[in-house]
């Protein structure tokens, strides 16, 4: 019903527009006009009222002048009957109406629609603000009787008015009536309403009040989903506005009764609690860094390069709160509150090493005063609880440890299922081309380099569509490509094993040397692990990418083998590094055997000497760097990680100074004097190498979760190093990279990243744990000496430090008895929840079946559809044509007849009104279109002007068409 | 707050913010991005409203916009007479459906409106045509481009007209894995 209604008022705009381009040919109404002049400027008085009543409404002034304006040009032209028309200039500007007009017949109906409604909203709450101001001395009555007094009211003056207003407010009334409509039409509603109710909101009926409460929460809502809103801005805050003006007057209302208190409160509370959320956002937003140079990287090189700073500046904030954790948890409650440097042996530079400890050569491999610090496992004390806190230290660093791996764990998850749910939709591949067509163009660009290469990707992506989608693309000749790709395989498997041996190799050899003492041999010697990997690290991508064009892949195939082959690298290196790892880890506990047979006798004889020499003296005091001591395998890991580290960090750094900032500013100068284009042809500048900075980043993380437990410093190390590598990275690639030439979307890629950064997680955190559980610690440093394995500090704290029955809860909670159970119950669960999963897949699938081939039908149905409209569009040109000669055998007297019934009409509804002023309410509810009207003539102005698209024969049909735009951008 | 002069009141800025997706500071960024374009006719000072537009050629040399392939259907999809003019409301409203955290709807109303270039409420072989051309700097032939139109409409059209209406549109782009990356602006 509203929606014919708004048809029908869109007729008579087309009818109002039409006339008025006539009526300079009609003179024999100018009487007419002259009364309808009267009327209208009767109306702007009114306006004028309702003006002065919304006073704060900037706007209205604005409006006010324009009217102004509008009344002058209205008398000159004599054209009483554009109401219509008028309304439109008011809102769209004076000189539009010609725009305006052509915009209703291309079919832009959503927005003049909306126009109209607003300038009907508007219309019909001056009357009713006429209506009050009548009514003022009289009583006001509620509900339906109210209601009925005031279609009285409007009865009474819309005698007055033209008849068109009329309609308007019946379907109005319409509107109001009916229950389901959509949103603004609810906001119109709610308006009037409003304007019912404003002036004793505090004699309401319950259900009344009810009623406001929900359009209250209504209009709170809206304000929450505004910003989601299609709307123009302009129409935003006007919406805001209002809206929040409505929210405040009748929260206030609703609040004032009795056991309302509540209510207002929490309202306040509420208000009070948006306030501070936007504020904290703002402040979230405020702190998130590097968002400029991010922006500018993204714009000068697209999303991809862009996502590997969004990456690294999300390992940044884990390693924060990484960081946080040792430091605040570990590391500084040692330093403050534990034993100090130099009271026990294990916190003392021992005799042999205090010569050379302070050496920065020394420093620098983490050596001497470095390796007796809180930055190792070893300089922790086993007592049970330091300082006046009680702090409990061993439990803290196993607590710590654990929750690192954690916390890391459930990050990396929880972003996964994110990324996932983002962009899990779309996986089918039904929509190749659109897709192509619609989203390939990255709009975060805005450097013109980029963006040729952009077009370029963007036509060769297209044009191998087109290539595969003609299926005529041949293999020329499969058998040499199956032998390239293996041959390709074989070699990269070759530089696997190789890098894998080199390592282990060169490890076994540090040991030899670091058994024969390390002063005696060279600093390459002293570095060749490390050197060794990061060098391996450097040049075997290289050779990948080689070998690779052997292999003639498709780009985003052959980007994806680079990718693997490289993981796999760096996976070998680092378990043949960790398997090194535990051959030491092994020979030092050999070591310490001894070393602990040794200091038993040497206790033996040091008590024998003191006991024979001086029983009754003071005992002698051992200076604590003098006591022998175990080698402390804990910390010894510990070093090799921070060394690898460190290394690590400074190839990164040394090959984007060489092989980016040299090669740039070699190529940029060395090309005005050289024998050809440096630029454009061979070493020209580096790409940005996203992939494999990626990878080196997981990697590098995965160095920090495997030697975490060992090395507290680990996670502040790899803050320092994420931090200057964001700014030298940023730097770099802003001057002397170029952008890729293939460039890659970042998002396709984003989850694979983030699998990569799981599995490596899992990898490093296998050998931490199993050296946690299964090797017993160092008898003389590190937070759980004495114990026989490091977790028993769990237990110790469970026995001394809860009450008896927690432990013993415990302890049968955690027999076989009840675990196993447990564990199958798991187990059960996962199983259950898996099959479901799978059923919902099926299910999926199954209804995406189904979806096309009804959408297949549908197609059929509709061309169908279409042929047969066709046929009926080509009959009723037929009658058109017909009718047409009719008309124009009649013409003149038909237009002139036209205008004379639309006259008549609206002056024998006023006499009627005028008559029946009595029982006005049936007639005006009844008045939809008035027998005198002349359907006919309508119907071929709508077809003519209202919208051309449409076919005449079909006038329903064409009505959903018109309202299917809006109703869509509502949701 | 710190401000040296009154840009907007605390009102207008909590309004923006209901409005958009913006904070407090990015609000205020644009309007100096809006200032930059035209120091002369864009006033410091938004207190009461001032009525002032900025013309699609201006907006168009922003860095943001000027490579971009679709920058004019862009201001003129966001202008309120559908020629490019821009006020600061609308200049604040393209950006805010542009930005990273509006939703995948209003972007997707957005993109279609942009896409549609004769503004009749279709994407049709002629819409297709000029996103493809300007896509790919006319490097196809014009055979390639009627195949490519041909197998998108074909791939997206549900009702069988042949052309792209909104739901056909909105069906197609909610599904695809980059549309939310790559349909955004920073600013």
């Amino acid at each position: 019903m509203p929606r014919d209604s708004l048809i029908t008022s869109e007729n008579d705009i087309d009818i109002g527009l039409e006339f008025a381009g006539d009526e300079d040919e009609v003179s024999s109404f100018q009487e007419e006009h002259e009364r309808e002049r009267h009327r209208a400027k009767r109306r702007d008085g009114d306006r004028e009222k309702k003006k002065r009543r919304k006073g704060r409404r900037r706007r209205a002034s604005r409006a006010g002048e324009r009217e102004d304006e509008l009344q002058a040009r209205h008398e000159k032209r004599e054209a009483g009957r554009r109401k219509r028309a008028k309304n439109y200039q008011e809102s769209e500007g004076r000189e539009r109406d010609e725009e305006e007009q052509a915009q209703i017949k291309t079919g832009k109906t959503a927005k003049t629609k909306k126009n109209i409604k607003n300038e009907k909203t508007r219309k019909v709450e001056q009357e009713e603000g006429e209506a009050e101001e009548r009514n003022a001395k009289g009583k006001k009555k509620h509900g339906s009787a109210k209601k009925e007094e005031k279609d009285e009211d409007g009865g009474k003056c819309a005698a007055k008015e033209k008849t068109q207003e009329v309609k308007k407010k019946k379907h109005k009334r319409v509107v109001e009536t009916s229950s389901e409509q959509e949103t603004s039409e609810e906001d119109v509603n709610e308006e009037e309403d409003s304007e019912e109710k404003e002036l004793r909101p505090e004699s309401l009926s319950p259900e009344e009040l009810e009623k406001l409460k929900e359009a209250v929460d209504e209009r709170k809502k809206l304000i929450q989903g505004l910003r989601g809103k299609p709307w123009s801005m302009k129409k935003k805050l006007v919406t805001l506005r209002e809206s929040q003006e409505f929210v405040e007057k009748y929260e206030g209302a609703l609040g004032k009764g009795k056991g309302r208190k509540l209510y207002a409160y929490k309202v306040m509370m509420a208000k009070k609690w948006m306030k501070f959320q936007r504020d904290f956002e703002n402040f979230k937003t405020a702190c998130i860094p590097w968002e400029m140079k991010i922006k500018e990287i993204e714009s000068h090189f697209g999303s991809s390069v862009a996502s590997y700073f969004i990456f690294l500046r999300w390992m940044y904030g884990i390693n924060m709160i990484l960081f946080g954790l040792t430091f605040g948890l570990v590391m500084v409650p040692e330093a403050l509150m534990g034993r100090p440097y130099g009271s026990i042996p294990r916190k003392t530079v021992p005799r042999a090493e205090e010569a050379s400890a302070m050496d920065f050569a020394v420093l620098w491999d983490f050596g001497g005063y470095a390796q007796y610090s809180v930055l190792f496992y070893g300089y922790y004390n086993n007592q049970r609880a330091i300082g006046w806190l009680k702090f409990r230290m061993p439990l803290s660093y196993f607590l710590v440890g654990v929750g690192t791996v954690a916390y890391s764990y459930m990050v990396v998850i929880r972003t996964m299922a994110r990324n996932a749910n983002e962009s899990g939709v779309g996986d089918d591949n039904s929509f190749n081309f659109s897709w192509k067509t619609f989203t390939s163009w990255d709009y975060l660009i805005g450097n013109p380099e980029t963006a040729d290469n952009k077009f370029a990707s963007i036509t060769t992506s297209f044009k191998e569509a087109i290539l595969e989608e003609q299926e005529s693309r041949k293999d020329d000749n499969i058998h040499l490509t199956r032998f390239l790709r293996v041959l390709a395989n074989f070699l990269v498997l070759c530089c696997l094993a190789g890098s894998g041996y080199l390592i282990y190799f060169v490890v076994r050899r540090s040991q030899k040397f670091a058994l024969d003492g390390l002063d005696t041999h060279t600093w390459w010697e002293r570095n060749e692990v490390n050197m060794v990997m990061s060098l391996l690290g450097m040049f075997c991508p290289m050779l990948f990418d080689v070998i690779s064009a052997l292999e003639n892949y498709h780009p985003r195939v052959a980007l994806q083998w680079q990718l693997g082959r490289i993981f796999a690298l760096f996976l070998g290196n680092l378990y043949t590094f960790i398997i090194a790892l535990m051959d030491e880890i092994n020979l030092k506990r050999e070591e310490e055997k001894i070393v602990k047979f040794n200091i038993t006798t040497w206790e033996a004889s040091l008590y024998n000497s003191t006991v024979s020499e001086n029983s009754t003296g003071p005992p002698i005091t051992i200076q604590p760097a003098d006591v022998p001591r175990g080698p402390c395998w804990e910390t010894m890991v510990g070093q090799e990680f921070v060394r690898l580290i460190i290394s690590d960090t400074m190839t990164t750094y040394i090959t984007l100074l060489i092989g980016d900032f040299l090669r740039a500013v070699l190529v940029r100068f060395l090309n005005y004097c050289w024998c050809w284009d440096l630029e454009a042809g061979f070493p020209s500048y580096s790409e940005f190498d996203v992939s494999g900075n990626v990878l080196g980043l997981i990697f590098n993380q995965g160095m920090i979760w495997m030697g975490a437990f060992y090395a507290p410093c680990l996670p502040a190390l790899n803050v320092l190093r994420l931090h200057v590598s964001m700014y030298l990275q940023c730097w770099a690639v802003m001057c002397c990279n170029v952008p890729q030439e293939r460039v890659f979307k970042a998002s396709g890629s984003n989850n694979f990243y983030m699998a990569m950064l799981l599995v490596i997680l899992f990898l490093s955190t296998l050998p931490a744990i199993y050296t946690i559980v299964t090797i017993p610690p160092s008898f003389d440093c590190g937070p759980f000496s004495g114990k026989k394995r490091m977790f028993d500090v769990i237990q110790e704290t469970l026995e001394s430090d809860f009450p008896a029955w927690f432990s013993k809860v415990f302890s049968s909670a955690s027999n076989p008895g009840l675990v196993l159970p447990f564990i199958l119950l798991m187990v059960l669960a996962i199983y259950y929840l898996q099959s479901t999963s799978k059923s919902y897949k099926e299910a999926n699938v199954e209804l995406k079946k189904k979806l096309q081939t009804q959408n297949e039908e549908n197609k059929k149905k509709n061309k169908r559809a279409a042929l047969k409209a066709q046929m009926d569009l080509e009959e009723a040109r037929k009658a058109a044509s017909q009718t047409a000669e009719q008309q124009k055998n009649n013409n003149a007297s038909l237009q002139d007849q036209e205008a004379d019934e639309e006259e008549n009409h609206s002056s024998s509804q006023r006499l009627y009104h005028g008559k029946n002023r009595r029982n006005p309410p049936a007639p005006v509810r009844e008045q939809g279109l008035p027998a005198t009207r002349a359907p006919v003539p309508r119907n071929y102005h709508h077809g003519n002007h209202g919208a051309p698209g449409y076919l005449p024969g079909f006038p329903r049909q064409s009505e959903p068409r018109m309202h299917r735009v809006p109703s869509l951008q509502r949701h | 707050m710190g401000n040296k002069q009154t840009i907007f009141t605390d009102e207008q800025l909590d309004a923006y913010q209901d409005c958009t997706f913006f904070t407090r500071k990015e609000i205020l960024r644009l309007h100096g991005r809006y200032h930059e374009l035209a120091p002369h006719l864009v006033p410091m000072d938004y207190t009461n409203d001032p009525d002032c537009k900025l013309p699609l050629a201006l907006i168009v040399n922003m860095p943001e916009l000027k490579e971009n392939p679709f920058r004019n259907r862009i201001v003129e999809s966001f202008s309120e007479d559908g020629m490019g003019n821009l006020s600061f409301n609308e200049f604040v409203d393209m950006f805010s459906v542009l930005s990273e955290t509006a939703s995948r709807e209003l972007k997707a109303i957005y993109a279609f409106k942009i896409y549609d270039f004769n503004v009749d409420n279709y994407l049709c072989k002629e819409d297709l045509e000029k996103t493809l051309n300007r896509l790919t700097k006319e490097e196809l032939t014009p055979e390639e481009v009627e195949l490519v139109c041909q197998k998108s409409i074909e791939e997206a059209d549900l009702d069988g007209d042949n052309k792209l209406s909104f739901a056909d549109f909105e069906n197609m782009i909610t599904r695809a894995p980059d549309f939310l990356s790559t349909f955004h602006i920073r600013i």
